[in-house]
């Protein structure tokens, strides 16, 4: 009983400070975010953060990262993002065109002008939602504040993020990387509010990397709307690099239209419990959606993928693709839902799940779920756990391979699967490096920052 | 070379070799034949090092050290070979790259350089072409997708590579066309020195027409019942394996 007193309690601790700082989240946001606000802050209060009663948070207990005394990042501080010296989130032979997310909120890259195209816009959400409200039309039409209340807390406490836009026939040849950094020095709760807006025949690469600079208790509640229009072409690639000590949870929502691609890959390579919400909904003929992950836990690590894909027109396919490895005491959440709506005859819908434990203590939960409502479609799902396949290890050994070598020779191949499906090419090859050196019990750093700590 | 005195090993209790005795010295093929299920893979299995077997009695000196002490890894960089009799696919791990670490491995224990990319390459293809093997191995997996012949091929294409002083081959000839036969041992003659020597565990007499047997053991039980020159090998080809069990029943 007085557990329950004590949640609700901390749902509380976060009305209460929406209400004492309401004004300042009003003030300088233009209509287009303000306008969800308020029903956002009572859905929170309706629903309170999830606890494991919760079927969709069943498997991740929420309730010890969402501190009583965060530090709220509502406000942005003056800073001046040098690129150069902060932060260098380098891929080699990449070059791509660099933003930052800092707490929350966006900064521009004013050292470097990019070869962004004519027309293409990377920007802030905040400035975009001042003065070209018009390509925020379908903000918040996606990501419902009723449905889930991590997305009712982002909608509203929502300033600020990463704002693309690329029009019509309009194709992006160099990446666009966006840097998501957490540091202040009191433990800090984030919000970020990103937005993509890929038009018909439009065609965009986007690399996320989030990281966290100092050792510092974050949670970053970030939620991510995605619109891929006709026949238009998107890969988003997402690279989660922080410490034990902080909680990410990442909504993302895409709807697709006709002959549209949109691939999703989210590499967890550390994390002190992750969250990725992953919604896609097909909403015209032959559109293609392709979800990859990977994660590598180990200690006490939590990973938990949530992901869910309506087919909601014919000929449509979608292929999801999820694996990690998990060591020591660490625990990981597979949950994939498809759902085939009446008459998209001719689904193709793939999943498969699988999981590699490397100790008894680690431990998998993972859950298909299929509700078909047409009748000509293709499913399939699959799920493992296992442990590493003994004679295939003997046999490397045989060869003259050390354990601890065919070990990682193992873990490589298991993760390469999905690894070779980055079709970006410079970044396949670093994440293959990154993903060794994780399995080697490295901190896998992509980058030369000062920052390092062993947590 | 080899020294196997009163070996006794068994796996989740059940005692499956029962006082093997088997001496090897350089220069010398052994065949050891015997029905299936008398414990002449579980015996490979033991000198390569497989840990799911307890020796509960018994030693193994190679090269005139203690091995049973010895990890796999340390038995197969002194130069023990062992050719499975089913060589497992690994999925993702690249056949080339499973190839360059293990040589790069023997190479290191023997204080040599590493191969370079190029001296590798180069090794690989003169290997091929001794085993005669045209299976393409760029972007393949460790016998993944492999057919049963290219699976054993492989197996003396990488014993080829490696260059052991003792070659233990469990049935590679099993399956084979006697083309494929006849490349194995080919493979296995290529390596034949003083200083070198095999164990071929097989059913057929045609292989030893090959690679012919000093001494040809017949494992049956656990136990070896009869070691005699190669004419047993033609016994056994003639008179089947029945005449070894009614005389080890009594
Ligand atoms: N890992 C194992 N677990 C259980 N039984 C085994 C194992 N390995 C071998 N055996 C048993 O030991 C006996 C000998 O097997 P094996 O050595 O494969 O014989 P052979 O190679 O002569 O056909 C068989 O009865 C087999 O079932
Ligand atoms: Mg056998």
């Amino acid at each position: 009983m007085s557990v329950l007193v004590d949640k609700a309690d901390l749902s509380l601790k976060y009305t209460a400070h929406y209400t004492q700082v309401k004004e300042q989240l009003f003030e300088g946001s233009s209509e287009v975010l303000n306008a969800q606000r308020t029903k956002a802050f009572q859905d929170f209060v309706m629903q309170g953060i999830p606890t494991r009663k919760n079927e969709n948070y069943k498997y991740t207990n929420l309730n010890p990262s969402f501190l009583p005394n965060f530090n709220f990042a509502h406000k942005k501080e003056e800073r001046k993002a040098d690129f150069n010296e902060i932060f260098r989130c380098d891929v080699p032979q990449l070059n791509t065109n660099l933003a930052l997310v800092f707490n929350g909120w966006f900064y521009k890259n004013e050292n470097e002008k990019g070869d962004l195209p004519e027309g293409v816009i990377l920007d802030s959400l905040e400035s975009i939602a001042k003065e070209k409200p018009e390509l925020l039309e379908k903000y918040a039409s996606l990501a419902k504040t009723d449905e889930d209340p991590l997305v009712a807390l982002n909608t509203a406490y929502a300033k600020d993020g990463f704002f693309l836009y690329v029009p019509k026939n309009v194709v992006v040849e160099s990446p666009i990387q966006v840097i998501n950094l957490l540091q202040n020095d009191k433990d800090t709760y984030t919000t970020q509010r990103n937005f993509i807006l890929v038009e018909e025949g439009a065609k965009v690469q986007v690399l996320l990397c989030d990281h966290t600079l100092n050792l510092n208790q974050y949670l970053s509640n970030s939620v991510t709307e995605i619109f891929a229009e006709d026949n238009s072409e998107l890969e988003f690639y997402t690279l989660q690099n922080q410490h034990n000590r902080a909680t990410n949870l990442n909504s993302i929502f895409i709807e697709q239209q006709k002959d549209s691609r949109v691939t999703s890959h989210t590499v967890t390579l550390h994390g002190g419990l992750i969250r990725n919400n992953l919604k896609f909904i097909l909403n015209g003929e032959n559109a293609e959606a392709n979800m990859y992950g990977m994660a590598f836990m180990d200690k006490k690590q939590h990973v938990d993928n949530y992901t869910e894909i309506i087919h909601a027109k014919p000929h449509c396919q979608s292929n999801q693709v999820y694996k990690n490895v998990l060591d020591e005491n660490s625990s990981g959440a597979f949950s994939g839902k498809i759902h085939v709506v009446r008459d998209a005859q001719k689904t193709n819908a793939f999943q498969r799940n699988n999981n590699l434990l490397l100790t008894d203590e680690a431990n998998m939960q993972t859950k298909p779920q299929l509700i078909i409502d047409a009748d000509d479609v293709k499913c399939s799902h699959g799920a493992t756990v296992g442990q590493i396949d003994e004679e295939a290890l003997f046999y490397l050994r045989a060869r003259g391979i050390n354990e601890d070598k065919a070990r990682l020779m193992m873990m490589n191949a298991f993760a390469h699967e999905v690894v070779k499906e980055i079709k970006l090419e410079p970044l396949r090859d670093r994440i293959d490096e990154l993903v060794d050196k994780r399995l080697q019990g490295e901190v896998a750093r992509c980058h030369d920052c000062a920052y390092s700590c062993d947590c | 070379m080899l020294s196997i005195k009163n070996l006794y090993a068994s796996v989740e209790g059940m005692e499956i070799l029962k006082g093997i005795n088997l001496e090897i010295k350089p220069g010398e093929v052994h065949a050891i034949m015997g029905p299936n299920g008398s414990g002449k893979s579980t015996l490979a299995s033991v000198l390569a090092g497989k840990e799911d077997y307890e020796i509960t009695a018994g030693e193994i000196t190679f090269l005139g050290e203690d091995l049973l002490d010895k990890s796999p890894e340390l038995r197969a960089k002194e130069g023990l070979f062992l050719s499975f009799q089913y060589p497992v696919e690994i999925p993702g791990v690249p056949m080339v790259n499973f190839l360059k670490t293990s040589v790069n491995e023997h190479r290191k224990h023997k204080g040599l350089k590493e191969l370079t990319a190029g001296e590798f390459l180069k090794l690989m293809r003169e290997k091929m072409d001794l085993v005669d093997m045209h299976t393409k191995l760029t972007n393949r997996m460790v016998n993944e997708g492999f057919s049963g012949g290219e699976k054993k091929k492989n197996e003396i294409f990488q014993m080829a590579m490696l260059e052991p002083k003792l070659a233990i081959l469990d049935e590679t000839d099993s399956g084979l066309d006697i083309d494929a036969l006849r490349v194995v041992a080919n493979g296995v003659n290529a390596l034949k020195s003083p200083e070198t020597a095999a164990i071929v565990v097989t059913h057929y007499q045609r292989l030893l027409d090959y690679i012919v047997p000093d001494y040809v053991h017949i494992l049956y039980k656990g136990k070896i019942v009869k070691t005699a020159g190669k004419e047993l090998a033609l016994e056994l080809e003639e008179k089947g394996y029945d005449w070894i069990k009614s005389d080890n029943e009594k």
